[in-house]
């Protein structure tokens, strides 16, 4: 993409600047750095471009999900089934498994990777009963003390009517606010898409975290051009304003890290990938161990109060 | 992925508007504005239930001369600088002239019968009642009044979701505001919700399924994901009525549908009940 106005503006600024002969000594080494500071955020700025490929990216059919990671991160992964009311809902795994030797509660939304499996897992998309399954999680692991580990990975929560009649949004909400309850550590991470509500569902974490080439947007970019310019076809338009790749969510303060992805992305080596986040999660549980658990939530509460921007 | 997930929009209504703001689009009646506003905006034909502006719905339940605003004065800003089809800061310029509101939503001490609250109340003619930051941060205020107060919070909501201009921290507001009622709840004070048409999206995923008593106005559209887009994304055949306020309340999500004349006794009650301070 070749340099936008602005930055061509700035530029030449920079380069008058540094040919003036030495006058103003520091009150021009102050602008001279300010603008060089300027003009490394343009470029660490992702493109349209860059956005984009991004969300292509999160949606790879061969990118890792939910089960590819606990297979390769948890010791001894034992999954866990049901919301004890209803269904066992595919697009929701629960379960227990060893990082690091600490015995932690994994909750994460599910794809398919074949056509069947696909359909068994609703394409990540869950019902209520899969929120109604990740708050049973939530529970186990305050009981157990265990931390919390979320892989959000979801299009959305599913739009259907029995979704609708078996009562979506108040699963969304109640999921949420079980979250905002605990007293264990817990950490998300955004692996592919982090669709809207279905995917804040299990995100309200102490550290929120996303893969590099992860998105987190309150609607698809489909959803979002067919709405705003009422043609789906705009995608690409609609990604590029409202920018939902990992810097822009770091920049926004709406998550604390971003996890490496290998060269290429997440689907070319997926033990690398794996080995990549694992480092990561453990690193985030290690900064909140020790810290009380009332603290951690008052923490947590506080941290989601302060996002918006208002005047 | 061909699936497109639109679950949190802002124009996602059944009907198309009609004609004449005052004219009922189910029975067709007509009525002069000075006729609405004594029948408190209810079709006396056919019952039908119109939008009610957020100071109308304030003056008719809070006791007169007892609304004390708060947070008036928060504006949006435009984070992402956004820009569709027109700027975002023209659309909020636009909202705010043909309104006369800062916001989709009002906050503000009042009392009832004599019962000391807090009320919230959304205004749909504000850009769908969509929730921005300036939203998620006035009902948490709002949360934090009624719990400093130690009264209870009554949120009137009507909205169409998340306010996708604000991009990621529009959805940011879900857990925002999840947190200031659990705040809310754990200083020991109670949320009463009144979801009038339409509470959809990112406002029914968060604040407003978190109140202790659920109440809906009749006929209200209450869901997550809207009936257009239901359709077009599973192509299932919906039931004649998907999503209203009677089949919520069928299923178990709410706790009484009130028609608007019986809101304001029946809010006195509840209040009675929570003990809320005189």
């Amino acid at each position: 993409m070749p340099p936008s106005e602005h930055e061509l503006r700035l530029r030449e600024r920079l380069s008058r600047l540094k040919s003036l002969p030495l006058l103003g000594g520091a009150k021009l080494s102050g602008e001279l750095e300010r603008l060089q500071r300027q003009l490394e955020r343009i470029a660490a700025e992702p493109t349209d471009e860059e956005i984009w490929r991004s969300v292509q990216l999160a949606r790879h059919e061969q990118r890792p999900y939910t089960l590819d990671y606990a297979e390769r991160l948890l010791d001894d992964w034992f999954e866990l089934h049901g919301d004890r009311g209803l269904a066992d809902d595919g697009a929701m795994v629960i379960g227990l498994g060893k990082l690091g030797g600490r015995t932690v509660t994994l909750v994460g939304q599910q794809k398919g990777r074949d056509i069947q499996e696909r359909t068994r897992r609703q394409f990540g998309m869950p019902y209520p009963e899969g929120y109604r399954k990740a708050i049973r999680a939530f529970e186990l692991a305050e009981r157990l003390r265990t931390p919390v580990v979320s892989l959000v990975d979801t299009p959305g929560a599913y739009p259907g009517v029995a979704a609708e009649q078996h009562g979506q949004g108040g699963a969304i909400a109640r999921s949420q606010a079980a979250m905002a309850r605990l007293t264990v550590p817990t950490v998300a991470c955004v692996i592919g898409e982090g669709g809207s509500g279905g995917a804040v569902a299990i995100a309200l974490a102490d550290r929120v975290l996303m893969q590099e080439n992860a998105i987190y947007s309150v609607i698809s970019p489909e959803g979002c051009a067919a709405i705003l310019w009422r043609d789906a076809g705009q995608a690409q338009k609609a990604a590029a304003a409202f920018k939902p790749d990992a810097r822009h969510c770091l920049e926004l303060g709406v998550i604390d890290g971003i996890v490496p992805e290998p060269e290429g992305g997440a689907h070319t080596d997926h033990d690398e990938a794996a080995r990549l986040l694992g480092e990561s999660l453990r690193e985030a549980l290690d900064e909140l161990d020790g810290v009380p658990g009332e603290e951690l939530r008052r923490r947590r509460r506080a941290r989601f109060r302060s996002l918006g921007v208002y005047a | 992925m061909a699936k497109i997930d639109v679950s949190i929009e802002t124009n996602d209504l059944p009907a198309p508007p009609p004609k004449h703001p005052n004219t009922c689009p189910s029975c067709h009646s007509h009525y002069r504005d000075d006729e609405l506003e004594r029948s408190l905006w209810v079709c006396g034909h056919c019952g039908h239930h119109f939008a009610m502006r957020a100071r109308d719905r304030i003056a008719c339940l809070a006791d007169p001369g007892s609304f004390v605003e708060e947070a008036a004065d928060l504006h949006s800003e435009d984070p992402l600088g956004f820009f569709d089809l027109r700027p975002y800061t023209e659309r909020l310029a636009e909202a705010e002239m043909s309104t006369g509101l800062a916001d989709a939503i009002v906050i503000g001490q009042a009392t009832l019968d004599g019962r000391q609250t807090e009320l919230a109340v959304m205004d749909f003619a504000f850009m769908g009642g969509s929730m921005g930051s300036v939203v998620g941060e006035k009902l948490s205020r709002a949360c934090d009044s009624a719990a400093e107060r130690g009264v209870p919070l009554i949120a009137v909501t009507s909205s169409g979701g998340a306010r996708m201009q604000e991009g990621i921290l529009s959805l940011m507001q879900l857990p925002k505001t999840v947190c200031a009622v659990e705040d809310l709840h754990d200083a020991g004070q109670a949320m009463i919700v009144v979801m009038t048409h339409p509470t959809t999206a990112g406002v029914l995923a968060s604040f407003a399924s978190l109140g202790d008593v659920l109440l809906a106005e009749p006929g209200a559209l209450i869901a997550f994901t809207g009936p257009r887009v239901v359709q077009q994304t599973t192509r299932e055949k919906l039931p004649d009525d998907f999503g209203l306020a009677e089949q919520n309340l069928r299923f178990g999500h709410l706790d009484a549908i009130v028609p608007r004349p019986e809101l304001r006794p029946t809010l006195s009650r509840l209040l009675r009940l929570l003990d809320a301070p005189q």
